[in-house]
């Protein structure tokens, strides 16, 4: 039952995936200027390298196989190059997408550390007092444009208090070489003699994107698992179990907590996309050198080539978090196997 | 009552955390005070400043890397020693003798480790590359050396004679004012003749502009661009060696950012501050504010290739509908003075006289009819997405030309692009007319004359109007034929009459340049006629 969950997730991401990569290729015939030039990234092309590329590329043929060179192509990593430097735009978003996973990842965990506990205080009928403030701060968190959040806390945090740096990842005072694009790991497996120094560095780098970030997962998760909670301690095997004489801690970890939690996971696969929309805006704020502010500059500069492979891999990102948060839900919930048809 | 306290309790060590992770840790390790950071406005086009005249990379590039064979002292304008101990000048003027210093070492890095030291041989291959065709290198990087060629180097030095090891002769074929203060420019960088026979063997000639070798206070380790670029000390320096191990180049393009990083010390110093911010900066007391009397120029110039612009008379027009004073307050706030002519009024060469643009709409119509354009037309004016030192906001100065050419019926689109592609257009002359400026390189008036006029510059692409005019170029070539003061100061009114009649572009204003930097940074010298230079610069405790 598992698998064949797992399968038709699967077999649901290759037909989106195709979808994605039709509107990807698409894309060089609606924006403006040559086609091959918008496919390969080269604006100045030679006659007789028109001729070579043409053929290469298939222009010479019908468009489907014109796609199936295109996908040809971008399975073997060829992405075209940059029309503003030249560069090959598959090691660009590979070089950039760590970064985005690394706040992405960070938002989430800091989301869940706050948002939960919170949560579960503000279903707590046993304190009512609680519940008011931490909704009121959720819809406060949650009705704030992220931006603004930003701005005020780089005012605040940065400019007039001067704890945090405004931008980057890491003072450029370090040099540490990139090995796995992780910023923590990497100075973490670093030999150098500053390395406690540029640990703490990047620290202070990630605090303020990270909670600017998981403003919005958190706020959100607050209510949802507020509600969720309250919704199971009203059930009636919750009440069988307080009337066996359990107590609340007990009540809460052996049969509120799993069955509270699972819309959490849930709605947290339907909120990825937009974390992914906020982690541009967040990168572009504090100058964070993901995907994010990777695809605004290509967009800012009109370089075609790059907003292709931008689109392709922001959306193949939110596809493959979505079926994992499904996948995560579907283990905990058995029941959600029974309606095993793939969704996104 | 338990439970309230545990709650307090809880809230306490959670701030407590907080501000343990957000205290500010003094960065004062041994590496954060040997490490300078400099906020710079942009990418360099270039490791090599032959290459270019942008003053972007002769910030981030010339006074860092490398040496020039005379340079000028800041502080007097004068022409002195730098790799040449001594110059010999012979009595008509034409040969120019270098007598270089001994034991001067190239950069030793991860791709290049120096056999030999500077002699001869270098210069010569420094300059072969410029002026022979047949260069393996000439054509490398584009084969373009638009300062060079703006001044016509090619036609001026006859032949470069290697007397011996550390001695070197230039044989011009005129006798030239200027020709001294030209090669203590940022452009006349000296590079290694034994790197570059090293790129010929492994094929990688292209490398020499893009990882440079040379003799300065610091050496190339790093760079990404629009990203940074990071320079290591140079150990063996010839002069006394630097008190910094690193300089960073942190490549922000925002003012803002800018002044944000500088404001929570993520730079030491701030390139270019935005005018706006200038009054702001001066009341934090943890900045000190370097202000210099720059040689600078901010103009617009017309492409004079293109309808309808190639008429004068149109020209002439649109110079009056220059709103200097508007400009001055709304784009330099107040930080700038209004240009009545190509130079500034420090310039010996400054003729009082001379009165390019003159706000007067009504004049400008009657121009226009006279041309045959009443109804107006559609232009495009380009305006600098960076910000430069003789133009703050070129955008803004778009706008309120905008609005004073729309009472004219002219309509105006703001074109811009990003730097490096805004200037490649520009250099293939896509453009209407462009709002872009020059920051002299040395004291001589002729370099305003030349590289921005000439005929010589129209082809080299310094030359922002393409304009070219045997009657201009024969005055601006007699000034430099001698060297009497008042002579050269009549071919060069001479000259500027030409333009005040032909308006191939319109002066708009001199800026005052402002570096900044936190005080507890010394010794950062700004050169009025180039560059920025931190081989002496010392940073302290923070």
């Amino acid at each position: 039952m598992m698998l064949n969950y797992v399968l038709r997730k699967c077999y649901l991401l290759i037909f989106v995936t195709l979808g994605v990569t039709i509107f990807a290729f698409s894309l060089n015939y609606l924006f403006p200027g040559d086609v091959l030039s918008n496919m390969t990234g080269n604006l100045n092309i030679s006659p007789e390298l028109r001729q070579i590329l043409s053929e290469e590329y298939r222009l010479d043929q019908n468009v489907i196989f014109q796609y199936f060179a295109y996908i040809h192509r971008i399975t073997n990593g060829d992405w075209g190059v940059s029309f503003i430097n030249d560069t090959s735009i598959f090691n660009q978003v590979f070089h950039a997408l760590p970064a985005t996973i690394e706040l992405a990842v960070y938002a989430l965990l800091y989301s869940f550390i706050v948002a939960l506990p919170l949560g579960i205080l503000a279903s707590d009928s046993n304190r009512p007092w609680l519940d008011k403030p931490i909704l009121a701060l959720s819809l406060i968190g949650f009705s704030m444009p992220i931006f603004w959040l930003a701005l005020i806390m780089i005012l605040i945090f940065s400019i007039n208090l001067g704890w945090f740096p405004v931008s980057g990842r890491l003072s450029l005072i370090y040099d540490i070489p990139v090995t796995t694009g992780f910023m923590l790991v990497d100075i973490w497996i670093s030999e150098l003699p500053y390395k406690m120094e540029a640990m703490l560095d990047a620290l202070k780098h990630l605090i303020m994107p990270t909670f600017v970030l998981a403003a919005y997962p958190t706020t959100v998760l607050i209510r949802t698992t507020r509600q969720s909670m309250q919704n199971v301690l009203d059930t009636s095997y919750v009440k069988a179990a307080k009337a066996k004489g359990l107590s609340n801690f007990q009540v809460l970890k052996r049969h509120a907590l799993r069955n509270g939690l699972l819309p959490v996971i849930q709605m947290l696969g339907i909120h990825f996309g937009t974390l992914i929309t906020l982690a541009m805006v967040t990168e572009v704020i504090f100058s964070w050198p993901g995907i994010g502010l990777w695809l605004v500059d290509a967009i800012h500069q009109r370089d075609y080539p790059a907003i292709q492979g931008g689109l392709m891999v922001m959306s193949g990102m939110v596809f493959v978090a979505t079926i994992i948060f499904d996948v995560i839900y579907m283990i905990f919930d058995p029941l959600a196997r029974r309606h095993g048809h793939g969704k996104i | 009552m338990v439970k309230i306290k545990g709650l307090i309790k809880a809230v306490l060590v959670m701030f407590g955390v907080t501000s343990i992770l957000g205290c500010d840790i003094e960065q004062d390790s041994e590496l954060a005070s040997k490490t300078l950071l400099y906020c710079s406005e942009g990418s360099p086009e270039s490791f090599n400043p032959q290459l270019v005249t942008s003053g972007t990379t002769i910030d981030a590039v010339s006074q860092q890397i490398y040496n020039r064979l005379v340079k000028i002292d800041p502080s007097n304008g004068q022409v002195v020693s730098d790799l040449a101990r001594k110059v010999i000048v012979s009595n008509d003027a034409m040969r120019y003798r270098f007598y270089l210093r001994k034991d001067i070492t190239f950069h030793t890095t991860d791709y290049f480790t120096p056999t030999r030291n500077l002699t001869s041989a270098d210069i010569l291959f420094t300059f072969s590359r410029i002026l022979h065709t047949d260069n393996p290198f000439h054509d490398v990087g584009g084969g373009q050396y638009p300062f060079f060629s703006g001044i016509g180097l090619s036609q001026l030095i006859e032949q470069i004679i290697v007397v011996d090891d550390l001695t070197i002769e230039f044989r011009l074929n005129d006798p030239q004012a200027s020709f001294l203060a030209n090669m203590a420019t940022d452009f006349a960088v000296i590079l290694s003749a034994e790197y570059g026979e090293q790129l010929i063997e492994s094929g990688q000639k292209e490398l020499i502009d893009q990882k440079p070798i040379g003799t300065g206070p610091f050496k190339f380790k790093d760079y990404k661009r629009d990203h940074y670029i990071r320079y290591l000390k140079h150990h063996d320096y010839w002069q006394s060696e630097s008190n910094l191990e690193q300089i960073v180049f942190d490549i922000t393009p925002d003012n803002s950012t800018r002044l944000a990083k500088l404001l929570t010390k993520e730079c030491d110093v701030l390139g270019y501050p935005s005018a706006s911010d200038v009054g702001f900066l001066h009341k934090r007391k943890e900045v000190d504010i370097v202000e210099t009397t720059s040689m600078n120029v901010s103009y617009w110039a017309f492409n004079t290739e293109v309808e309808p612009f190639n008429n004068p008379l149109v020209r002439k027009a649109l110079s009056y509908a220059v709103d200097q004073n508007a400009i001055i307050d709304a784009v330099y706030f107040g930080l700038a003075e209004p240009a009545t002519s190509l130079l500034p009024p420090t310039s010996w060469a400054y003729n009082g006289d001379s009165y390019i643009s003159r706000y007067n709409l009504q004049k400008a119509q009657e121009l226009l009819n006279e041309a045959g354009y009443s109804d107006g037309f559609e232009m495009d004016i380009w305006a600098m997405p960076v910000q430069r030192v003789y133009n703050p906001n070129a955008g803004k100065m778009a706008e309120i030309l905008q609005q004073s050419l729309k009472e004219l019926n002219i309509k105006v689109n703001i074109v811009t692009y990003d730097w490096g592609t805004f200037r490649k257009k520009l250099a293939n002359g896509e453009h209407d007319s462009v709002l872009i400026g020059w920051l002299a390189d040395n004291s001589d008036p002729d370099n305003f004359y030349r590289p921005l006029l000439s005929c010589a510059a129209a082809v080299s692409g310094s030359n922002r109007s393409l304009w070219c005019n045997d009657d201009y170029d024969s005055n601006v070539k007699q000034a430099l034929s001698t060297a009497n003061q008042d002579k050269r100061k009549i071919f060069y009114t001479n000259a500027e009459n030409i333009i005040t009649r032909e308006v191939p572009l319109v002066p708009i204003a001199h800026a005052t340049r402002h570096k900044v930097h936190h005080n507890y940074i010394k010794n950062v010298n700004i050169n009025p006629y180039g560059g920025i230079d931190f081989s002496a610069t010392k940073k302290g405790k923070q």
